[in-house]
């Protein structure tokens, strides 16, 4: 594996395949302890620098880095990205004086990452920047479709369908979903208001559509996005209920489903906008799955930059 | 009375001739003069221009004298060949009182490398809100002819026909910085393809567009003198040749780095590259090209935004938007205004660098190039040099050039100012 984790489109199909097993054999390897550790890491130190308030993504990170023995900072350091304060370069060179083997970093600037990649000498994940990628996102949710699909080792995603619906504009989840899928041999669609696709998404390695009944009857996956509320205001949609008549996943639209279609959600929900509580709640939903393939996907993706060979 | 002999120059790229220069004033044009000046310049081989006028220079003094002082911007354009630049007013304090702009006006003079003329805001602090007191800028010792809340575009379609309608007093200019804000809110970089991949924040062709579009027929409307900043797009181009068509007494300009750079720049998230307007296609580029040469777009500006270091080396979207240009602008319209055997058309270029941008500002003592009785503002260009660009070696007191490690066509050998040399054999005198 390269230096950095920046982009999905970093990974080759063979890379990402690795990222997979790799944790899938972390997982196994775990299985039974009862100290869920391995000494992979040790001595080995991970920061993670968060400009931005993302527990789920924090604590994800901060678990997979300790169960692999690593020495973890978290750096919280929100709200001092724009304001004059330490500015991220400053930040950076702190950093690298203390010995950061890796670096996390999550911020609202799109692009960020690749600054910091280019200021210090250890790997960079991005755990999501702006509205341009989180590659791990994607990472964890290849590797839920690849179980549920009853997919194994060394295998990939060829011709499972997904389809992504919701906020793709301001979406990282969608955007590196959409290029790691690819990668990975999915079929993917994307279904919003004209108004939360992004221009040029004519060129983008995927279909796109306005329209979420015509979709789900064909899909194998479908992925909802969390709508920002702050969205309605500036008039993407009229309003939350029109948004939900017309984009959410109720529990007549998922009868439509086929049976072995699964529903998937980055978190948080808004429960009763994109998806109703019984489809969140239902067989289909992985929605706590993700959470915990993301532990394992995280170890993975720590040990085979730092750590391991692959 | 000082006299200076400029020997076997060629005045737009014409027959050598030697030209005298008496106290300030051209005096004498001949195939050979015999005098006994003071200075003697060796002209051989370069190429004779009028002094250049940028009609849209960021000094930043007052207020950020850390990015840029006048001293250092007037070394900068001296260096590109400049004897007059236009001092943008969103300093701080905003030029937006006959005080500030006489102070910049002042200072310049005192300097006495390149004439500054202030470019007086249009409205109080740039707010957009109430005129600023234009006339009383008009009659400071400044004189104060060009307008601009650069920067901000002056977006309320009433005011801005009040502000059009009421520099006619005094034969004023309106510059717009065409940019609709409620359609650029968060912008990060052109609207494109590129901007949906890289997750960042478009600001789209049509923001600048329907600005140009609107301000023409209000133009029009009250009779006024318009000029458009730093066009980006290939429609703001059929724009305004369908406005000058109509007879619209309208002018446009182009920066360096939108006839040379594109959009694909931002993938390195570079901050360097962060402009607004933004650069723009590759399409956008070569209509900007095609309309400097054929005259739709009148001069070539540089918007010379210096920064410091601080607030480009950060985050993209928490950079500030600019950079620098004074010491290239001259290379890249020769760039641009040389055809595919390498001819230069040097009349094109003296009008788009020099003559034309002093008629929109109506600056008597410049642009008139090299005849009798005409103040001696010359810049004499050796086209055979090139320069490599490096950032540190700048005049400007800041260093973000996008043109880094790029090697540039032509170098300004001598610039004088009213005869008196700014720049000699490359290197600025003070
Ligand atoms: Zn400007």
């Amino acid at each position: 594996m390269k230096r950095h984790l920046l982009s999905a489109a970093d990974l080759s199909r063979d890379e990402a395949i690795a990222v997979l097993d790799t944790a899938e054999q972390i997982e196994t390897s775990l299985q039974g302890r009862e100290v869920k550790k391995l000494p992979t890491l040790r001595g080995r130190t991970v920061v993670n620098l968060f400009y931005e308030d993302s527990t789920r993504t924090r604590i994800s990170f901060e678990l997979a880095a300790k169960r692999l023995s690593a020495d973890v900072l978290n750096f919280s350091a929100k709200g001092s990205s724009v304001s004059k304060g330490e500015s991220l370069k400053d930040t950076a060179l702190t950093l690298q004086a203390m010995g950061a083997d890796a670096v996390v970093i999550r911020h609202n600037a799109s692009g960020s990452p690749w600054q910091l990649a280019s200021w210090i000498d250890g790997s960079v994940v991005n755990a999501g920047d702006g509205t341009h990628e989180h590659p791990t996102q994607a990472l964890l949710d290849a590797f839920t479709m690849r179980k549920r699909a009853g997919r194994g080792v060394g295998d990939g995603l060829d011709g499972l369908k997904v389809t992504v619906v919701g906020d793709v504009l301001h979406s990282r989840v969608a955007r590196s979903n959409v290029l790691l899928l690819r990668t990975l041999g999915a079929e993917v669609t994307l279904v919003a208001p004209p108004t939360l696709l992004p221009v040029g998404i004519e060129t983008w390695p995927c279909a796109f559509g306005y329209d979420l009944d015509q979709a789900l009857p064909d899909a194998d996956v479908v992925m909802m996005l969390r709508v920002q509320r702050e969205r309605m205001n500036a008039s993407y949609f009229p309003t939350e209920r029109e948004y939900a008549r017309r984009y959410g996943l109720d529990a007549a639209r998922a009868g439509s489903l086929a049976p072995q279609a699964i529903v998937m959600h980055p978190g948080p929900m808004n429960r009763g906008m994109e998806i109703a509580a019984e489809v969140a709640d239902s067989a289909r939903s992985t929605v706590v799955e993700q959470v915990a393939n993301g532990v394992s996907v995280r170890m993975a993706v720590l040990y085979l930059l730092l750590g391991g060979a692959a | 009375m000082t006299t200076t002999l400029i020997q076997q120059v060629h005045p737009l790229g014409g027959e050598a001739v030697d030209v005298l220069i008496t106290d300030a004033v051209i005096s004498q044009i001949a195939p050979s003069i015999d005098a006994d000046a003071d200075v003697v310049i060796d002209g051989t081989g370069l190429i004779g221009l009028p002094g250049l006028v940028d009609l849209h220079t960021h000094l930043r003094e007052p207020g950020r004298e850390d990015a840029e002082t006048i001293e250092t911007g007037s070394r900068a354009a001296a260096l590109g060949g400049y004897t007059a630049v236009h001092a943008m007013a969103n300093t701080d304090p905003v030029a937006d009182t006959a005080g500030v702009v006489e102070q910049v006006y002042n200072t310049g003079r005192e300097i006495g490398l390149v004439d500054v003329i202030p470019v007086g805001a249009v409205t109080v602090g740039l707010g957009g809100q109430q005129l600023a007191e234009l006339g009383a800028m008009a009659d400071s010792a400044a004189r104060v002819r060009v307008f601009s809340d650069d920067g901000v575009c002056v977006s309320d379609p009433s005011l801005m026909r009040r502000a059009l309608e009421y520099v006619k007093a005094f034969d004023g200019v309106i510059a717009q910085h065409a940019e609709e804000p409620r359609l650029t809110v968060g912008a990060q970089m052109n609207e494109s393809e590129l901007s949906g991949k890289l997750g960042l924040t478009g600001w789209p062709a049509v923001a600048e567009e329907s600005i140009i579009a609107r301000d023409c027929l209000l133009a029009e409307h009250v009779g006024s003198r318009l000029h458009i900043c730093h066009l980006s797009t290939a429609g703001s181009v059929e724009i305004i040749r369908w406005a000058k068509s109509r007879g619209v007494n309208v002018t446009a300009e182009v920066t360096p780095h939108h006839l040379l750079l594109t959009e694909q720049l931002a993938e390195t998230y570079d901050p360097i590259y962060k402009v607004n307007p933004p650069l723009r296609r590759a399409e956008d580029v070569d209509a900007l090209r095609a309309a400097l040469k054929d005259g739709t777009i009148d001069i070539v500006a540089t918007d010379h935004a210096p920064h410091a270091a601080e607030d480009k080396q950060c985050e993209w979207s928490a950079a500030r938007p600019g950079m620098l240009g004074l010491e290239q602008a001259l290379s890249i319209t020769i760039m641009t205004l040389s055809n595919e055997a390498g001819e230069v058309d040097w009349e094109r270029v003296a009008a788009v660098t020099s003559t034309v941008a002093a008629q929109i500002g109506r600056l008597a003592e410049h642009g008139q190039g090299i005849v009798v009785g005409a103040p001696a503002n010359i810049t004499l260009l050796d086209p055979t040099a090139s320069v490599v660009v490096s950032g540190t070696e700048l005049a400007s007191k800041s260093h973000n050039t996008p043109y880094e490690g790029l090697e540039l066509p032509g170098r300004v050998k001598y610039t004088l100012l009213r005869g008196e040399l700014t720049v000699k054999n490359g290197q600025a005198v003070r």
